[in-house]
């Protein structure tokens, strides 16, 4: 199943996708069906307790790796982010005036299910609630060599779209062959495969639980292949992965 | 009274204190940083690390020495204003090179020791502020906040310019080490006291895996 949340008729919503359309899951109006361009699109992520730890890769497919003159990581090269970095579906993403490349980037978003803590490659999968796709946008005009990449560069307000939709992980039969595709005002700029990642999904569980505790809600956003260009405002870019969704986000000047 | 637990995303300062700048000032042209930081360099205290007043700090996963973090957190109210502060230890696995993200060393579970409560008050209420770190009764650190290269107000204008703090967020302004670089450390049956006029102290026993 597809999940969504929404905004719509002044309140907010959990719904699904059903025939092209969006059923209301709970609330006074359960049952009924909106269009998608009829409601304001939120990251489709329940509510937590506590801040949500947002864990994302950086150079995690050989290809983009290669792409900006790394040599590919020996253990995942990870960075987090605040929850408020995140927005959903059809929104705007803003360009300072002064920067001269900010790029996109297609990313896996795992979202983990059940508190896990050591948990082994073999077992990973049963830890994960589903999956959506995330834009990870970077400007590599701020970055920086210190702790890098640094959160000017990647935790800036509006800077990480994700959605549209969560689909549960049963939906999901294999994760690591997933075809990934942006589009910039429709032309495709990167094309790549989940099956290319240097550090893949049970992998990363099995990494990341071996030192932290992961809660129900928490995200991993696994790296984005090769394919990388400059986004002006105006620019349309849609973010996709086979059976996931397509993201799409506008670019704004700030 | 529960304890009190942040409500929203931790985040620290790194390289904040004039001792530090200075000692690493002669090596931040070199390879791989190649230029000193020109905005604040940050990271996140994700909430595995929240680790409640009362509460021990367990090394585990092969940990088994831990840098002490003594700092202050600015609690974040509504339009990003400051509306209260905490003493807070942001515990790090000891590590020499500040150029990869130190998810590894800074967000292991329980490495953000917290007080029982939040301070109310203004950053100028603190511009003077001196934090005091004991380890089993023995004086180890002041942590002076007149020593801070960005001080509140510009620390907080410099991190607006890119991300905007939100209700409950806290920002840490960062540790300073010692005269030699280092920072105080703590292993398992060590109890360490960090504590300031006006605050709730951070007070945690270390404990190994039995």
């Amino acid at each position: 199943m597809k999940h969504a949340r929404i905004a719509w008729s002044g309140a907010i919503h959990d719904a699904v996708e059903a025939d092209g359309q969006l059923l209301l899951t709970q609330g006074p109006h359960a049952g009924r069906r909106v269009g998608f361009d009829d409601v304001v699109w939120l990251p489709p992520l329940a509510p937590v307790p506590q801040a949500r730890t947002v864990i994302a890769l950086g150079l995690n497919y050989a290809d983009h790796a290669k792409e900006l003159a790394f040599k590919a990581p020996e253990e995942p090269l990870a960075f987090m982010k605040g929850e408020a970095a995140l927005i959903g579906h059809n929104a705007f993403t803003k360009r300072p005036a002064d920067v001269a490349y900010m790029h996109y980037e297609c990313e896996l978003a795992i979202v983990v299910g059940r508190t896990a803590r050591r948990v082994k490659k073999v077992d990973a999968y049963d830890y994960i609630a589903g999956y959506t796709v995330a834009n990870d946008y970077a400007i590599r005009d701020y970055l920086e060599n210190w702790y890098r990449p640094n959160l000017r560069v990647k935790n800036r307000d509006t800077c990480t779209p994700i959605g549209p939709w969560l689909v549960d992980a049963a939906d999901v039969p294999n994760p690591m062959a997933l075809k990934l595709q942006t589009t910039v005002n429709g032309k495709v700029t990167q094309s790549g495969s989940t099956a290319d990642m240097i550090f893949d999904v049970p992998t990363l569980i099995e990494y990341f639980s071996g030192f932290m505790k992961l809660n129900p809600g928490d995200l991993i956003l696994t790296g984005t292949p090769d394919g990388i260009v400059d986004c002006q405002p105006g620019d349309v870019i849609v973010t996709e992965i086979e059976g996931i969704g397509a993201l799409t986000n506008t670019i704004v000047k700030a | 009274m529960t304890a009190w637990l942040p409500q929203g995303t931790v985040y620290g300062t790194l390289l904040n204190f004039r001792r530090e700048w200075d000692l690493w000032s002669a090596r931040m042209t070199q390879d791989p940083h190649k230029a000193p930081p020109k905005a604040p360099v940050l990271y996140v205290k994700t909430a595995n690390t929240f680790c409640p007043a009362g509460q021990d700090l367990l090394l585990q996963d092969g940990v088994s020495e831990v840098d002490i973090g003594a700092t202050l957190g600015l609690v974040i109210g509504s339009q990003a204003q400051v509306v209260g502060a905490v003493l807070l230890n942001d515990w790090s696995v000891p590590h020499a090179s500040y150029y990869r993200p130190p998810v590894k060393f800074r967000c292991r579970d329980g490495f953000l020791a917290l007080p029982a409560q939040v301070t109310a008050g203004q950053v100028q209420d603190w511009a003077g502020l001196q934090l005091e770190v004991r380890r089993n009764g023995e004086h180890v650190q002041t942590v002076d906040l007149r020593d801070l290269m960005r001080h509140m107000p510009t620390l907080l204008v410099d991190v607006g310019e890119f991300m905007t703090l939100q209700p409950g967020d806290v920002l840490m302004v960062g540790t300073d080490c010692l005269a030699d670089g280092s920072r105080p450390r703590a292993k398992a049956g060590d109890r360490v006291d960090i504590f300031a006029p006006g605050f709730a102290s951070v007070v945690t026993n270390v404990k190994g895996q039995p």
